[in-house]
């Protein structure tokens, strides 16, 4: 008899298995929110948004209220939600690129208007459903398919840090870290928080994700994990970026 | 609870804009989103004046893109939720307005028209057709009201909120700079007052109960695998759209049935061409006069019957045929000549029309 790893309670099990590729992080990082959603009994409470990119194979991933949006568009769609009924805990789910390129604009407006949602975002380097193009998040160096000898920071500048914008466009009240699938309990940890800031009505919160595109990256499960674990933290920092509480004055 | 906005019936003398902000807050409107773009500015202005003591909200957005997509939001959420924009900003708007067709989301926006193409004038024209009848990219399966009046505007703008959310397609009011910025007297009325019940609206996300226990989730998607999938719902989208077009369908016209020529135009272009009508009537000339109310769906068999009798019909549109281009299409294989008095991005007098027939009549 085999045992299975239990799923979180808001799965949808008609559902699985899920979509993604075999060892693609999206997978881990809806198991943490699944799990922080149980944790916090909000099944019932929560609308959730996700955006074009490999992050719409989970429109139907959980039981839970869910409208699949446009490319860059899910932060907004779910402002509109949230305005509308202040009562639901709304969650929007991007790629890097539809946070940081094509929804650039929506993220950074609905972080200075502190908007009461939250955002999570998957950043894995590259674009992964149009097939491993450059995204804003793509390292130094890196080979990607317009981007074949290397991202060179010249000509095509340097990764997004989005979680340290977000931080500093954002007033009081806003919740702000980058965790990472290759620790999934601190990201649960991370999304619990997001939401539950969500909730006490305190505003914006996100969390940028590291995750794996085995796929696109073209690596074995060894070398997926390297690059997560040491190379993408080169650059971007894991951990909160920012908690609920007065702005500092300046100078201090 | 909050009085309502409008007791009974008023008479009233004001701007196009204001004629909106006060016909949605008499729709029961619950929450409008939208950004800043001339000559549409004023529905804002006077929304986010008068309404929050009647406990309705709005949102600026940073761009038309947003403010399409949060009115989605409001829909879903199970709100009377409206945008309003010009031009450029309709353009941006297509986009959501495509996701609200995929989803049939009763999306309602105002669009008061100025020059185009780009960012032209902030002025006036009726060139917005086209990209609100058929942009997307989809099959245009929306609903365009035309508005020629102040008294329509108002009339239009409560009916729009009833068309959309009883058969759930995005739905249009297209004014223009003119009627936007202009004063008219209108008579303003709550809409319970003349026997008219506001549709009921409910929410596609956030019901009570839930999902996946004491029912099913919400899974809204317009991303589908294979083509047969996509196919299967469009099938069922487009025979509604059928089955509700004509009942959706209005126009005005009159003088059409033993007229030789028949002057077709909308919106405040067909004030212009109501009168030449009239003053070509009492010189004897056999004219007509028809109108569609709706741009989309047109009233198809009305607009084949006037074809059918008439030798001659002249369009008549502040564009370079955007109207005749639908008006073709309709009345596909009928014979009669199609004349033409285009003037894209300017405005058309009576006189003009009348100078034209003349100059065609000879
Ligand atoms: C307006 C628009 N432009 C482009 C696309 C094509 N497109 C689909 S997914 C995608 C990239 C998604 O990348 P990302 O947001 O990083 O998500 P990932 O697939 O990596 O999870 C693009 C460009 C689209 N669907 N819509
Ligand atoms: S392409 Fe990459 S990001 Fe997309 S499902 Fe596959 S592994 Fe995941």
């Amino acid at each position: 008899m085999s045992v299975q790893p239990a799923m979180p309670k808001c799965w949808r099990v008609e559902s699985k298995p899920h979509k993604f590729c075999p060892g693609c992080g999206h997978g881990l990082v809806l198991k943490a929110l699944g799990q922080a959603i149980d944790e916090l009994g909000i099944q019932d409470k929560v609308v959730f948004g996700c955006d074009i990119g490999c992050s719409l194979l989970s429109w139907d991933f959980f039981n839970v209220d869910t409208v699949q949006t446009h490319h860059g568009r899910t932060t907004p769609v779910i402002t509109g939600i949230k305005r509308a009924n202040s009562e639901v805990t709304g969650i929007a789910y991007m790629g890097d690129g539809g946070g940081y390129a094509i929804g650039a604009q929506h993220l950074v407006s609905a972080a200075t208007r502190n908007e009461r949602i939250t955002a999570i975002l998957v950043n894995n380097t590259q674009y992964g459903m149009t097939g491993g193009q450059m995204a804003p998040t793509t390292l130094p160096g890196q080979k990607t398919e317009t981007s074949p000898y290397g991202r060179d920071v010249n000509t095509a500048g340097y990764p997004t840090q989005g979680p340290e914008m977000v931080a500093a466009i954002t007033q009081e009240g806003a919740y702000v870290a980058r965790g990472t699938v290759a620790n999934v309990k601190q990201l649960k940890g991370f999304i619990k928080k997001a939401l539950e800031n969500q909730m006490a009505g305190n505003g914006f919160s996100f969390v940028e994700v590291l995750s794996t595109c085995p796929t696109n990256w073209r690596t074995n499960a060894e070398d997926t994990w390297k690059f997560v674990e040491q190379e993408m933290t080169k650059y971007f920092k894991v951990g909160e970026i920012k908690v609920p509480g007065p702005r500092e004055k300046e100078g201090q | 609870m909050p009085e309502k906005p409008i007791q009974g019936e008023k008479r009233v003398f004001m701007t196009g804009n204001e004629v909106v902000a006060w016909a949605a807050a008499a729709a029961e409107a619950d929450i409008m989103y939208g950004y800043p773009i001339t000559p549409q500015n004023e529905i804002m202005h006077y929304w986010t004046r008068m309404l929050p003591k009647y406990g309705r909200r709005f949102l600026q957005t940073e761009d038309e893109l947003s403010a399409g997509f949060t009115t989605a939001g409001g829909v879903l959420a199970g709100r009377r939720a409206f945008t309003a924009t010009a031009g450029p900003g309709n353009t941006l708007m297509q986009e959501p307005l495509s996701m609200a067709e995929a989803m049939r989301l009763p999306v309602v926006v105002i669009v008061q028209q100025r020059g185009g193409p780009s960012t032209a004038t902030v002025i006036y024209s009726q060139q917005e057709v086209t990209l609100t009848t058929l942009g997307g990219n989809g099959e245009g399966l929306r609903v365009v009201y035309s508005t020629a009046t102040h008294q329509e505007l108002f009339d239009y703008t409560i009916k729009s909120f009833n068309t959309a959310w009883k058969y759930r397609f995005p739905t249009f009011v297209l004014g223009d700079g003119y009627q936007a910025k202009m004063r008219e007297s209108l008579t303003m009325y709550d809409p319970a007052s003349r026997g008219i019940t506001m549709v009921p609206t409910e929410p596609y996300v956030g019901m009570a109960g839930m999902p996946g226990v004491d029912r099913e989730p919400t899974h809204l998607r317009n991303t589908y695998n294979v083509e047969e999938e996509l196919f299967e719902v469009l099938e069922n989208y487009l025979a509604d759209y059928a089955k509700a077009a004509p009942e959706i369908a209005e126009y005005d016209a009159f003088d059409t049935d033993d007229a030789e020529l028949v002057v077709i135009s909308h919106g405040v272009v067909s004030r212009a061409c109501k009168a030449a009508v009239k003053e070509l009537r009492e010189e004897g000339y056999k004219v007509g006069y028809f109108r569609p109310i709706t741009l989309r769906p047109l009233p198809a068999d009305q607009l084949r019957d006037v074809a059918g009798k008439a030798k001659q019909l002249l369009v008549v549109e502040s564009a370079n045929g955007q109207l005749d281009r639908l008006i073709k299409e309709v009345i596909y294989g009928n014979t009669t000549e199609m004349l033409s008095l285009f003037k894209p991005g300017v405005g058309i007098t009576t006189e003009e029309v009348v100078a034209r027939v003349k100059e065609i009549k000879g």
